[in-house]
């Protein structure tokens, strides 16, 4: 028995007009992964790939200690997977669904599910095609929640829901971690969602991995640092400075690695530095795709 | 009484949450709700009540026990540091760091320590107070 959820190891699959390259991914048991990235980058095709749903052309992924696609099936009955197209019959009821995954899943909780409804606000009674989107979304979500799966791989669960919904749905992916043997796994590009509930966040752009950390230190290395120097006449270079703004004497940069080295850099340089501001994680994710993306031109 | 009660994360607040966390544990114990030696909520109980991840909580509690606000007992759990001096070394340090920028923010803006004196003493005056 391994500690790890689920691991991909250098997973390439090649598309005719997008490439997922060398892939290095994994999550202890008991944690949540936010996967963030832009629409394209990857993320779904990821979720795809460890529910066999998609072959990679290279690498290795496990899943549950089960090697992806082939034992898959096996770790089929221990995964939950909630993807952007929900599969829902829309002339069945929920209750319908509800019993036919029951009947597919020993793992179902019936009490469990009941309460989901309620709390989800649905009526077990009503047609899928007369649910709004949001509404979809809750019952997928339900669908799977119900059979307690170990891992919980779900693709974009709060796009599309009202506020409230939202919460509600944020708030029954927390009461799964109650149990410290449960792990999730959600891509989104909302990044307060990710920044509330995730242990360890990964960026996914353009088919390539540019950052996989534990959210807080990951949150530490990144700060917005206004400086005063002595003079303004020459280009401030300091390494570790990313988007340097500002021409005269005031000078705002937004750095990845914040810390005493830099902090003795500045010093070194001649600036003073006047604050220190900690960044959303919606900032630095605007920040990292910009630097990603100079450097796939340089 | 649920000790998590009332615990909130303002998405506004432009603090890190670790911080937000760490700062409604201190007023806790300064007021007295949690109480010397008390036994305080697991890490896993309080990130599920705030829906917040583990890690910030994590962050938080291992914050508050380098302060010496709270003790991890192994195989025991968490609690409040038994220090009785608890509710004004908290409120001192706060207020520290308050005093601090205050100072910096005055030197900033090209203020006098007399200066800054006085605008002290004005917002020492505003400040409603109950009789004694």
């Amino acid at each position: 028995m391994t500690d790890l959820a689920f691991s991909l190891r250098g997973v390439t699959k090649h598309y005719p007009h997008f490439d997922l390259r060398d892939l290095e991914l994994d999550l202890i048991r008991g944690q949540v992964l936010g996967f963030i990235g832009p629409n394209g980058a990857g993320k779904s095709t990821t979720l795809r790939i460890m529910m066999g749903l998609v072959h990679h052309d290279e690498g290795r992924v496990e899943v549950l200690g089960h090697p992806i696609p082939a034992e898959q099936i096996q770790a089929k009955k221990r995964v939950g997977f909630a993807g952007e197209d929900l599969r829902l019959y829309s002339h069945a009821t929920l209750a319908w669904h509800m019993a036919f995954v029951r009947r597919i899943f020993p793992s179902w909780d019936d009490a469990y599910a009941r309460e989901l409804v309620k709390r989800f606000d649905l009526r077990a009674d009503q047609k899928v095609k007369g649910l709004s989107h949001g509404q979809r979304v809750k019952a997928a979500l339900l669908l799977v929640l119900a059979r307690r799966p170990e891992l919980l791989l779900l693709d974009e669960p709060t796009t599309g829901l009202d506020p409230v919904a939202r919460r509600e749905v944020l708030g029954e992916l927390t009461a799964v971690l109650a149990d410290e043997e449960r792990t999730i796994l959600f891509s989104s590009h909302n990044t307060r969602d990710v920044e509330q509930l995730s242990d360890r966040i990964a960026f996914l752009d353009r088919g390539r991995l540019i950052e996989f950390d534990d959210k807080e230190s990951f949150l530490d290395r990144w700060r917005r640092i206004r400086l005063q120097r002595s003079s303004g006449d020459e280009p401030l270079d300091v390494p570790g400075l990313l988007d340097v703004e500002g021409g005269g004497r005031l000078v705002t940069a937004i750095t990845d690695r914040w810390g005493g080295s830099l902090r003795r850099d500045l010093t070194r340089a001649g600036t003073t530095v006047q604050t220190v501001e900690p960044l959303t994680l919606e900032e630095i994710f605007v920040a990292r795709l910009a630097t990603h993306r100079e450097e796939a031109v340089a | 009484m649920n000790m998590l009660s009332g615990f909130a994360i303002s998405q506004a607040d432009g603090r890190p949450m670790y911080r937000q966390v760490m700062e409604q544990i201190k007023q806790r114990i300064a007021i007295g709700d949690w109480q010397p030696e008390q036994k305080i909520p697991s890490i896993r109980e309080f990130a599920v009540a705030l829906r917040v991840s583990v890690i910030t909580i994590k962050r938080a509690y291992m914050e508050l026990e380098r302060d010496g606000v709270i003790v991890t007992m192994q195989g025991k759990g968490c609690f409040v540091a038994a220090d009785p001096n608890l509710g004004t070394r908290l409120h001192g340090q706060e207020l520290d760091e308050h005093l601090v920028e205050a100072a910096r923010l005055a030197v900033l803006a090209g203020l006098e320590l007399e200066d800054l004196l006085d605008l002290l003493r004005e917002a020492y005056e505003r400040i409603p107070r109950s009789p004694t």
